[in-house]
């Protein structure tokens, strides 16, 4: 099979290159771990809390919480005040059965944290409350039960139901999506795997090209097509290894919990790196030298963290957002985001990976037509 | 008289607007070896790529085993070896032997035998499994050469193939060549070195676009009235 020779020998030469190896695997590593400190430093920074009429239970279980302070004040108008001459991060406000929640939000990290603060201390409050509850309850049961058998459950499950508080959020700034590293990650990890497979990819056809070994493996009966996917499977299995490492180097490294399914995301980055390495094969065929190769990188590649999704796109103008609908790291960024966070399935992926192999299709078909340059069939 | 199995006719070759090949005709036949001359620049890689179907001909045909090229299956059966040496510097010898092995569609049995044999004609056996980065340019060249001698193909077309390659192992590329020859395959080498040429079966003398002369090397020189290829080639050229 001539596609398994070629993906040896392209795999050989990469797994030989130990300089260019580091760079496609340490290099995201490092960015990431350089992230994860600064991360890790501001997550650990105190916020303040104000409190307005909240009942003493949950004021106490926050006041417990590590590198969290809370202040009780009377009105929300001596809250807000507080609020917005910095001395609290956020209030949080009892409204009847329901919370209230208002964030300053200039640093997404201590939003997150008073969130994270209030959900615990909420989870302790009612299992304590529904200990207490249950014991009441079960003791009640039994009395119950032995009278009339038939009604109890459905009462318990009313009650329940109408306990459970109502959370509004309110930012001062911002919205909840501002600046959130998690919100980040999966189209950062989508950069990488685009930036160095188009890059080393492209510089190897290159390479391929200026040695003249490209005219001399044309000058062999192998198809167009076979040096193409040849090169796909070299490079797609270099994908899934570096994928691989930033995903453990995120879950690990960073603590960063992945809600769905890993596999998913290694597929999604998968697809991006074909299609990174047909776009880098491409352009390649534009560039002489390797140095015009790298002027391509802040034509063709930086652009796209713009309009990746990494800055909300709704508040970009129309035509401008329309510009993303072309950003093949937009739609990897995206599967790649719901199944981090809110583990979707691949079924619900369909039109963000549809769209990447759409992408893929043109582009192989257009290396291999363009490979035509160089052989006539 | 043998089959042919190339066949240049009015080949017109141009780059921009510049017309490398005017009118090229000529013929290779089975069992002969036919050596490509002419200063450098004259087109005679341009001559070779377009009878492979590298490049395009803007005019005239280029027939291969009877067959119009481009043709992608005819390629089993050429073995090329071009100007340049395009080895994959990072593999060895062995490695860069096979791969292109197994891109002409060798047998796993085949392989081994042909590297084996082909090392042996190149004397590369002992380098074979350094890597081609430490190769000198000697060595590299005899590697380029052993890639087109793979597998016996029916046609061989060399693009200078003894350039950088001491005396000893010419020779005995020479004989390899004339032994390839008498297995009744057919050879297409270009060279600037004239003692070579005295050793084809016949001479295409390439000047100005048009094969000035086209003919076995005695023919040549006695219709130049002068004793060597070399002389032939510099009346041609107008020098002498
Ligand atoms: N791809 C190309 N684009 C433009 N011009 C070219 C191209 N290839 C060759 N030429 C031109 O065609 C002419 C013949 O080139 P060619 O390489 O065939 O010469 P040659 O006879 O093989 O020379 P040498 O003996 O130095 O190898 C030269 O003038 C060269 O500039
Ligand atoms: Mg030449």
């Amino acid at each position: 099979m001539r596609i398994i020779s070629i993906m040896n020998r392209v795999l050989k030469e990469l797994f030989r290159d130990k300089r260019t190896l580091a760079l496609m695997f340490l290099a995201p590593v490092l960015i990431l771990l350089l992230m994860s400190f600064i991360f890790n430093s501001n997550s650990s920074t105190n916020v303040d809390i104000a409190t307005v009429s909240m009942p003493s239970s949950i004021s106490k279980n926050l006041d417990q919480t590590k590198h969290v302070n809370v202040t009780k004040y009377s009105t929300k108008k001596a809250a807000n005040k507080a609020l917005k001459d910095d001395k609290v991060d956020a209030i949080i406000q009892q409204k009847g059965n329901d919370y209230d929640l208002t964030y300053a939000n200039t640093d997404s990290t201590k939003t997150a944290a008073v969130k994270m603060a209030f959900k615990n201390s909420m989870t302790t409050t009612t299992i304590s409350t529904l200990k207490s509850k249950l014991t009441v309850a079960s003791t009640a049961l039994a009395k119950v039960q032995s009278q009339m058998p038939t009604a109890t459950t459905s009462t318990a499950q009313k009650k329940q139901a109408s306990t459970t508080p109502k959370i509004t959020n309110h930012y001062v700034y911002g919205d909840s999506d501002t600046g959130f590293f998690d919100k980040i990650l999966p189209i950062l990890m989508g950069f990488f795997v685009f930036f160095f497979v188009f890059l080393i990819s492209g510089m190897a056809l290159l390479k391929e090209r200026t040695s003249g070994t490209l005219d001399r493996l044309l000058a062999t009966p192998v198809k167009r097509q076979d040096i193409v996917f040849g090169y796909m499977a070299s490079y797609g299995i270099l994908a899934v290894i570096q994928t691989i490492i930033i995903v453990m180097v995120t879950v690990w490294l960073l603590g960063i919990q992945v809600v769905g399914n890993i596999f998913n995301v290694i597929l999604v980055n998968l697809i991006l790196a074909l299609v990174a390495l047909a776009f880098g094969i491409l352009v390649s065929t534009f560039a002489n030298s390797e140095f015009q190769m790298m002027q391509f990188i802040p034509i063709l590649v930086i652009p796209q963290v713009f309009f990746s999704g990494i800055i909300p796109l709704d508040s970009m103008a129309g035509w401008v957002r329309d510009i993303s609908y072309i950003i093949p790291i937009k739609y990897s960024g995206d599967a790649a985001a719901r199944v981090i966070m809110q583990g979707d399935g691949l079924s619900s992926l369909g039109l963000d990976i549809g769209v990447l192999f759409i992408f893929l299709v043109v582009l192989t078909i257009l290396n291999v037509v363009g490979l035509k340059r160089y052989r006539k069939v | 008289m043998a089959d042919s199995i190339i066949s240049l006719k009015h080949l017109v070759k141009k780059f921009g607007n510049q017309t490398v090949l005017k009118d090229i005709n000529f013929d290779v036949h089975t069992s002969e070896i036919v050596g490509l001359i002419g200063p450098s620049g004259a087109g005679k890689s341009t001559v070779i790529k377009t009878a492979l179907g590298m490049e395009l001909a803007d005019g005239g045909s280029a027939k291969v085993f009877n067959k119009t090229m481009p043709n992608r299956e005819l390629l089993a059966d050429i073995g090329y070896m071009a100007q340049t040496d395009a080895l994959y510097d990072d593999l060895s010898g062995k490695e860069n032997l096979k791969f292109f092995a197994d891109m002409k569609g060798l047998s796993k049995q085949e392989t081994a035998k042909e590297i084996d044999h082909v090392a042996k004609v190149v004397d590369l056996t002992d380098d074979l499994n350094k890597r081609v980065s430490g190769y000198s340019g000697g060595m590299m060249r005899r590697l380029s050469l052993a890639i087109a001698l793979l597998g016996k193909p029916k046609l061989l077309i060399l693009d200078e193939p003894t350039v950088g390659i001491d005396p000893a192992l010419r020779r005995q590329i020479w004989k390899e060549l004339k032994h390839t020859r008498d297995e009744g395959r057919g050879i297409l080498i270009t060279t600037h070195v004239m003692d070579e040429a005295e050793l084809t079966d016949k001479v295409a003398l390439l000047l100005d676009g048009k094969v000035m002369a086209f003919d076995k090397p005695d023919v040549l020189k006695m219709q130049y009235d002068v004793d060597s290829i070399e002389d032939v080639f510099l009346k041609a050229e107008g020098v002498l």
